[in-house]
């Protein structure tokens, strides 16, 4: 049997171990997206203080099994499944090693599946943070660096791919520019799982009694994970952006240079963001925390905000490419919206953007963040970043890799189609609720605000309750999207109806619009002047947006120090 | 030809930027050095800063120090927790463990104490309720920051930071009296 097919849709060859180890991750994902969901689910109900669903114990075990599922298992299958796409796949290549990659994948369930074990047996009531010295079983600590561990190996298989390639010539010129991208978020994961090494090797020892572990130190480092792998997110993020904006609308890339170079700022400084976490702590002084917490004099966040205008434009030009060029809007109204997608990356650049980005830089801000810290302006924030961000970016692939990699046709798309309304919708109701709740102060991972048992009595005002209600109906909603999107994918995987080579037309009904027109084969190749190459066509639509959100950003952050300024003289 | 994300890039890719790209980049730079510049500004003219003073401690020493400060300015009880009443100025000492803030604070308005905070056990996380100032309260580290109740009035303090089954329970409880009545309180006990 050939090692290779042809992808008749986009006329890649694709390495049958590529295929089935992006399918094998593919399938752990959505295994940990469901646990993770259901998770969800039962934490909201809880903290609905109206249905109160949960008792204490079980809140907290449910709570941490919903960040270990959800941030570190379906983020990190999933970011592997992409890494095997941006590498093998996009290069024409190989995967090298398959067996050491099945071993990676291998480690990677079985520290999975102990962590769960640990969690759901009650031997690990810690959270995600698992902050020394709060303890849990030596187990828990060990399925996490078997998972660590995996990954490494899975990560390295992808770079040992982009040697074979280059060696084997599977390509000319430089990689694509998703696949740079995918490396950027390579190499991050390695800076991201040395530092959940460097933590959890000790801790487990300290879990058995073999060392002490530095409760500050433990913060410290433990960030350099659990904020490093939030950027791993980005990077995978933003490279399937410029993915599905080729895929779905034919959107080009306006300059290389200028997108590659602001991934490799992202490679330098956006590990500096785990300092975010400690700016209210006693360990560290304020020269450490500007320093850090502003990734470089904020070289980091220039970098997103350069993405956050060429992905948009290159969208813009792509579509005005292609004849949809009146006036300033006319390409986002005669945009696919009906194909998920595009929907889904859509709602993932603004929610991200607008929500995630802004409130990330505010609540980063050293002396800002006295009015952040640990309250529901937190989890408002970082689900703005990865779930309406990462994940629903995430779930717009899916829909192109379920008919390009599993040769399937999606079931129930016109259910696919509305899913990524309601996820982004309800998900961005849910994180401004929180965002919200949070100014007033009210705590984040906590079992009950109403203080029941408590010396003193915290009221609240009766806004927190209606927020918080609110907050309640677009986690529903956004957990009803998720639950749409498992029903779809698995259903269309393991269920589904084959999609036949060549007759993509026949199933207009059943697969993206994107793999039916191939709008990037519909660009016209004509070649720009080597005098004046940036003279590629006016973005306006683009420059409207980017000047909304840019007035979103100052005002939002300067409203923030003014909220600062009347709480206590502290210092 | 252009350029798309999924193709290689085929020959030399350094090449000048769209113009609306070198102006968008030239905002977003200023705007980084604004929101570089507003830190350490603040530190020059703002109220508020975490930094403070910080050293490294045992909690039985903590615990000890907090000990004596309650004996020195105790004034009453209630909820089975002391009530303490430091002069203006004075170093205040407050405890974080499982799963209560000890002891009661009385402060005065307009009055600056230098804060002295620390856990026993685990993190805990210190919330100011209703003014939402949060800070992160270690053991092992004395965090001191110099305070200034700007307002009189009943204060909560609130555990954020997850510290195990009691978690909910853990209210402390700041009381600020007005900068009349607190000066009134002092004169009479001279």
């Amino acid at each position: 049997m050939n090692a290779f097919r042809t992808c008749p849709t986009t006329g890649l060859s694709i390495h049958r171990d590529a295929d089935k180890l992006i399918k094998a991750h593919a399938v752990a994902a959505t295994v940990s997206l469901l646990i993770g969901g259901i998770a969800a689910f039962l934490v909201l109900l809880t903290r609905w203080q109206a249905i109160h669903l949960l008792d204490a114990v079980w809140f907290y075990r449910i709570l941490t099994v919903h960040g270990m599922s959800m941030l570190i298992f379906f983020i990190i299958f999933f970011e592997m499944a992409v890494l095997l796409f941006a590498g093998p796949i996009l290069l024409n290549s190989r995967v090298p090693a398959p067996k050491v990659a099945w071993g990676g994948f291998g480690l990677m369930v079985a520290g999975a599946v102990l962590v769960e074990w640990t969690m759901w047996t009650g031997k690990a009531d810690v959270l995600f943070t698992s902050y020394v010295p709060l303890k849990a079983t030596p187990n828990f600590y060990l399925g996490v660096i078997l998972f660590a561990v995996g990954a490494l190996v899975t990560v390295g298989i992808f770079f040992a791919s982009l040697v074979v390639a280059k060696r084997e010539k599977t390509y000319e010129g430089s990689v694509p520019l998703v696949t740079f991208g995918a490396i950027t978020a390579g190499i991050i994961a390695v800076i991201t799982l040395l530092h959940g090494a460097a933590i959890y090797i000790p801790t487990w020892l300290w879990s058995m009694g073999m060392m002490n572990v530095d409760p500050q130190i433990y913060r410290l480092v433990w960030w350099g994970l659990g904020h490093s792998s939030q950027q791993i997110n980005v990077a995978a993020m933003v490279s399937i952006w410029y993915l599905l904006a080729t895929l779905t609308v034919g959107g080009v890339v306006l300059n290389q240079k200028i997108s590659r170079t602001a991934f490799v700022l992202y490679i330098l400084f956006i590990s500096m963001a785990s300092a975010h976490h400690l700016l209210v702590d006693p360990g560290m002084g304020a020269a450490w925390k500007v320093w850090n917490t502003s990734y470089f004099m904020y070289m980091a966040v220039l970098a997103s905000m350069i993405h956050g205008f060429t992905v948009p434009a290159g969208i813009e030009l792509g579509m005005r490419l292609r004849g949809y060029s009146q006036g300033v809007f006319g390409w986002l109204r005669k945009a696919p919206w009906g194909d998920p997608g595009f929907s889904s990356m859509i709602f993932s650049i603004v929610v991200f953007g607008f929500v995630g980005g802004i409130t990330g830089v505010t609540f980063g801000t050293e002396q800002i963040n006295i009015i952040a810290h640990n309250s529901l302006r937190i989890p408002g924030h970082f689900h703005a970043t990865v779930v309406s961000g990462t994940a629903m970016a995430f779930m717009g692939l899916t829909y192109y890799v379920i008919p390009l990699i599993f040769r399937k046709r999606i079931a129930f798309f016109k259910l696919a189609r509305i899913q990524p309304y309601l996820f982004a919708i309800g998900m961005l109701i849910f994180s401004l609720s929180m965002t919200f709740a949070g100014s007033f102060g009210v705590p984040r991972r906590h079992w009950d605000i109403s203080f029941s048992g408590a010396p003193f009595d915290v009221q609240y005002s009766p806004a927190v309750d209606i927020v918080m209600a609110v907050m309640a109906i677009g986690g529903l909603m956004g957990i009803l999207g998720g639950a749409i999107y498992i029903l779809v994918t698995v259903w269309s995987v393991f269920f589904g109806k084959p999609l036949p080579a060549g007759e993509e037309e026949k199933y207009a009904d059943s697969i993206p619009q994107g793999l039916i027109t191939k709008p990037w084969t519909q660009i016209p190749d004509t070649d720009r002047d080597p005098e004046t190459p940036w003279k590629i066509g006016p973005v306006p639509g683009t420059a409207v947006l980017v000047a909304v959100f840019f007035l979103a950003f100052v005002t939002y952050y300067f409203a923030n120090w003014a909220l600062l300024s009347f709480v206590w003289k502290v210092g | 030809m252009y350029d798309n994300g999924i193709e290689p890039a085929l020959g030399v890719w350094w090449k000048p930027a769209h113009r609306a790209e070198k102006v968008w980049i030239a905002i977003a730079f200023a705007w980084c050095m604004v929101l570089f510049a507003m830190m350490p500004l603040w530190h020059l003219k703002g109220g508020q800063n975490p930094t403070g003073i910080r050293h490294r401690v045992e909690p039985a020493d903590f615990e000890a120090r907090t000990n004596e400060f309650i004996e020195e300015y105790r004034v009453g009880e209630e909820a089975g927790l002391p009530i303490v009443e430091p002069p203006p100025g004075a170093e205040v000492y407050l405890v974080g463990k499982m799963w209560q803030w000890t002891p009661i604070l009385r402060l005065q308005e307009g009055a600056t104490y230098r804060l002295h905070m620390s856990s026993l056990d685990v993190n805990h996380g210190f919330n100011l309720y209703p003014f939402n100032i949060n800070f992160q309260v270690i053991p092992g580290y004395d965090y001191a920051l110099d305070v200034t109740p700007t307002e009189a009035g009943e204060f909560r303090i609130i555990c954020n930071e997850f510290c195990g089954i009691g978690h909910h329970v853990m209210v402390g409880r700041v009381e600020v009296v007005p900068a009349t009545e607190g000066a009134a309180r002092a004169g009479g006990a001279e």
